[in-house]
């Protein structure tokens, strides 16, 4: 056996060493362990400071000692490899096993031990830990707002099918493919719209949503017969040509008394609020936002000099100033823009002014891609003869738009994270809730509880949302 | 002239649309201001404001003017930016490093901190910060002093105030400071470029930036004291921490949100930044000889900055708008102060709210217009 340098491991004294070092960094793992999960300090004995620093000088040590290189043992060089390469790595990959031991027990007992799960009022909330009984009994409230509780299922109905129909183009097939981005452009939007507005809305204007419902099935079954070439036209005007001939030739409102049909109740959207409010907010700024993104990003490219500055303009401004006095104009100013007796709902112009915000922000994205594209591109298009707007849909955008996949996701997610801003508005969704909740005199002093349960919620929405965006962007990523 | 006609159309229509909408717009304001007596016009500014304003940097009460809350507002976003961005970037750099880091545990543990505070709405922690963590801390009374001079309570956060003699000496010593090192560095690039010596700027830097301000104590006669705050009972449950300077817990609250979660932004950054250097670039600037941190300083920050700087900017100015969600906890900044109390007690929507936006809008521009020129500096120019 060669002699020991503790200064300098090395292979030859391989075992010595491992087994040393395995030692003295169990022993500081568990005195952590051991303090942490059980309350029992073992060093206890020393004085106050250094039982604190014992256990990260101890595994210092041992970590020092377990660093030889080449070891021929796999796992210890991959642990090496990993969070020991050097001194200074192993005092931080210490720190850090050790606030993670430190922070379990803490979080482990608010979260779940000492939480109150049972029970719907106050009183069972006597522990340490987190009151979910808070959250169960709000639960409706924090969901759908102030919305009626005998109606609710009109929302999860709504939202139900909505995703149903949303997820068709999974199941399409190869024969109905064309079709997905007509009916993901135009017809799907239509239905969620009439969808939300008539069905969660209610109140006599129920009808119009059947009518809705029936003008797009028929359309869309004609729609098979119709030539390629009218397609798109028809689909312009033959959906809305249908509803108005249904709403006024058809189907009168007498004729309806007549069948004894009784209408949904009307909520206004004042009531509405909590997390399907969320849905409802940015499901539409993200489809009206888009198109009107698209245009500037166009505008701003544009060969016209008045249409570029006007489009530069409006993203410039847009881009320039906070959502919150966005929402603010859209409060207090805009309605004095408008004829005295035109008035528009709340969540109608809050939608509008999201919408123009993040068009701004959609814009400078898009162009982005536009302007990443080479201009063989575009010379290329235009040698074949194509206009501007056939050169556009059909070979810049589709380009320029897969390029620019995770940039419009951020926009979105940001979107999402902006939508808690409506309370300016005076509409509460569900942080606003919580807000509402919170000064509730029979529930005072459950904030925690509240926040921790909306950041989770609006966590996995979000982090679901970026992955899903990440898998778009790999699945259209094509080389060049 | 048909070709000519092709041109003007497009253009004719989009004009005329937006004009129409505009002057429907004002037509509009037109009638309902009269319908309702309001007169427009900016004159509310010099008028007596008569409402109080609970933290501002500048002396006011409600006998100053409208234009002096508008000050007070913009002050107090102001300082909120530029704690907030500070604290940012030291934050969001570490991360975005530590990210790159070959420790699976530090790489592991900034993705974390990325992705959770990333996919939370921001107004969220805000509430989560004032309403929940913060009213967590104690009462005056009970706090316990950190260090023996800071006292962070349920009411704020108290810190020693200075008490300077002198300042102007100590601040010119300082500015002296600073120009000296700009002159050195001027004069160590020169050196380099002619003669391909290095002067070791960094440390002259950090001696001059310390030894002249100590010149200022030893001989200016600049004096430096403390005043520790001093816990007051006013009554017999009421207590006060008197002399030292408090930070309001909105203050707190804000600027820990908007950096911690800024700083989640600036770090994929700084990752995408160095990540954007290429590979060859490290071995071809290690092949030449150049230690590491040679390599580091010479190679690949150049290169890193230019990728890391345009979008960092951007999260500044992200930081500096979203400084406005301070009107959800009552932090006296613009949009409080202005476009929410001086507004009701005015009632004039569209001035308040113009002059509010076209803070903002002043703010970001110039600021684009400042890096915009920047990048066009530090840009490879290429052919």
């Amino acid at each position: 056996m060669s002699k020991i340098n503790f200064l300098k491991p090395d292979r030859a004294n391989l075992n010595t060493f491992l087994y040393l070092g395995s030692f003295l960094f169990l022993i500081s793992f568990l005195d952590v362990f051991f303090n942490s999960f059980f309350n029992l300090n073992l060093t206890g004995f020393l004085p106050n400071f250094l039982s604190f620093v014992l256990p990260l000088v101890l595994g210092f040590i041992g970590l020092y000692f377990i660093r030889i290189e080449y070891s021929g043992i796999k796992r210890l060089d991959l642990l090496n490899k990993h969070i020991n390469t050097n001194n200074f790595n192993a005092v931080l990959s210490l720190l850090i096993i050790f606030v993670i031991i430190k922070s379990i027990p803490p979080i482990l007992s608010w979260f779940v031990v000492d939480a109150s799960f049972a029970g719907d009022s106050k009183d069972v909330c006597t522990g340490t830990g987190a009151c979910w009984t808070y959250i169960k009994v709000w639960m409706r409230r924090f969901m759908y707002g102030m919305y009626p509780n005998a109606e609710q299922w009109r929302i999860n109905l709504s939202f139900i099918s909505l995703v149903l129909l949303g997820s068709v183009g999974y199941f399409a097939t190869d024969k109905f493919k064309k079709y997905l981005t007509l009916y993901y452009v135009v017809i799907y939007p239509l239905i969620a719209f009439l969808f939300i507005f008539f069905f969660i809305s209610g109140g006599p204007v129920f009808f119009d949503f059947s009518y809705g419902i029936i003008a797009a099935i028929l359309s869309i079954i004609i729609g098979f017969f119709i030539p390629g070439r009218f397609k798109f036209y028809y689909f312009l005007i033959v959906p809305l040509a249908l509803y108005i001939i249904l709403k006024y030739f058809l189907f009168f409102e007498e004729y309806i008394e007549l069948g004894k049909l009784e209408g949904l109740n009307w909520v206004e959207t004042g009531a509405w609020g909590g997390l399907s409010l969320t849905f409802i907010i940015s499901f539409f700024c993200l489809i009206f936002c888009f198109p009107i993104g698209m245009a500037f990003a166009l505008g701003r490219r544009s060969g016209f000099p008045l249409i570029r500055y006007i489009s530069v303009g409006f993203i410039e401004f847009w881009r320039g100033v906070p959502l919150i006095t966005v929402l603010f104009m859209s409060a207090v100013m805009f309605p004095m823009f408008l004829p005295e007796d035109f008035f528009i709902d709340k969540l109608v112009r809050a939608i509008i002014a999201i919408s123009l915000f993040e068009a701004a922000y959609v814009a400078e994205v898009i162009r982005g891609g536009l302007q990443a594209l080479p201009r063989g591109q575009y010379e290329a298009a235009k040698s074949l003869g194509m206009g501007y707007w056939k050169m556009h849909i059909f070979v810049i955008l589709p380009q320029a738009l897969k390029l620019v996949i995770p940039g419009i996701a951020n926009t979105f997610l940001a979107l999402v994270k902006d939508t808690p801003l409506i309370f300016v508005v005076g509409l509460l969704e569900i942080v606003g809730m919580l807000n509402l909740a919170k000064t509730n005199p029979e529930w005072l002093g459950f904030a925690m509880e509240g926040y921790v349960f909306a950041a989770i919620i609006f966590w996995i929405i979000c982090y679901a949302m970026s992955k899903y965006s990440y898998n778009l962007e790999q699945k259209y990523k094509t080389d060049r | 002239m048909n070709l000519k006609l092709k041109d003007i159309v497009p253009q004719l229509i989009t004009v005329i649309a937006v004009v129409l909408i505009f002057g429907f717009f004002t037509y509009n304001a037109q009638i309902n201001m009269e319908n309702r007596g309001i007169d427009f016009g900016y004159g509310f500014l010099s008028q007596e404001s008569s409402f109080d304003v609970q933290f501002s940097l500048i002396e006011y009460d409600g006998s100053h003017s409208y234009f002096r809350a508008y000050l007070v507002g913009l002050l107090n976003t102001i300082l909120v930016s530029v704690i907030g961005i500070i604290i940012a970037t030291i934050l969001g750099v570490i991360v975005g490093v530590a990210r790159l880091s070959p420790n699976y545990l530090i790489n592991k543990f900034a993705a974390f901190y990325v992705e959770f505070f990333r996919n939370i709405p921001l107004l969220l922690q805000i509430f989560f910060w004032y309403f929940a963590a913060l009213r967590a801390l104690p009462l005056p009374q009970d706090a316990e002093a950190i260090f023996g001079v800071f006292f962070l309570t349920i009411k704020g956060l108290y810190v020693p105030a200075f008490i300077w003699q002198n300042f102007s000496i100590f601040f010119y010593s300082l500015v002296a400071a600073v120009i000296a090192i700009i002159v050195i560095r001027i004069h160590a690039k020169k050196v380099q470029e002619n003669q391909g010596k290095q002067i070791p700027v960094f440390f002259i830097s950090l001696g001059l930036i310390f030894v002249l301000p100590l010149l200022s104590f030893l001989i200016g006669g600049v004096k430096l004291s403390f005043e520790v705050p001093v816990l007051k009972q006013l009554a017999t449950t009421s207590f006060i921490y008197e002399g030292g300077v408090s930070l309001p817990p909105e203050l707190i609250a804000l600027t820990l949100s908007l950096s911690l979660y800024t700083a989640t932004f600036i770090a994929e950054c700084v990752r995408a930044g160095i990540q954007g250097v290429g590979k060859g670039q490290k071995e071809a600037a290690a092949s030449i000889g150049l230690t590491p941190n040679q390599v580091l300083k010479l190679v690949i920050m150049p290169q890193a900055l230019r990728i890391i700087i345009p979008p960092t900017t951007n999260q500044y100015l992200n930081l500096t708008k979203n400084s406005s969600l301070a009107a959800a906890i009552a932090y006296p900044d613009l949009v409080l102060v202005f476009a929410g109390t001086a507004l009701m007690q005015t009632g004039k929507a569209i001035e308040i709210v113009s002059i509010t936006m076209f803070t903002y809008l002043t703010l970001s521009i110039s600021i684009s217009i400042l890096m915009n020129w920047y990048n066009k500096k530090i840009a490879i120019q290429e052919k």
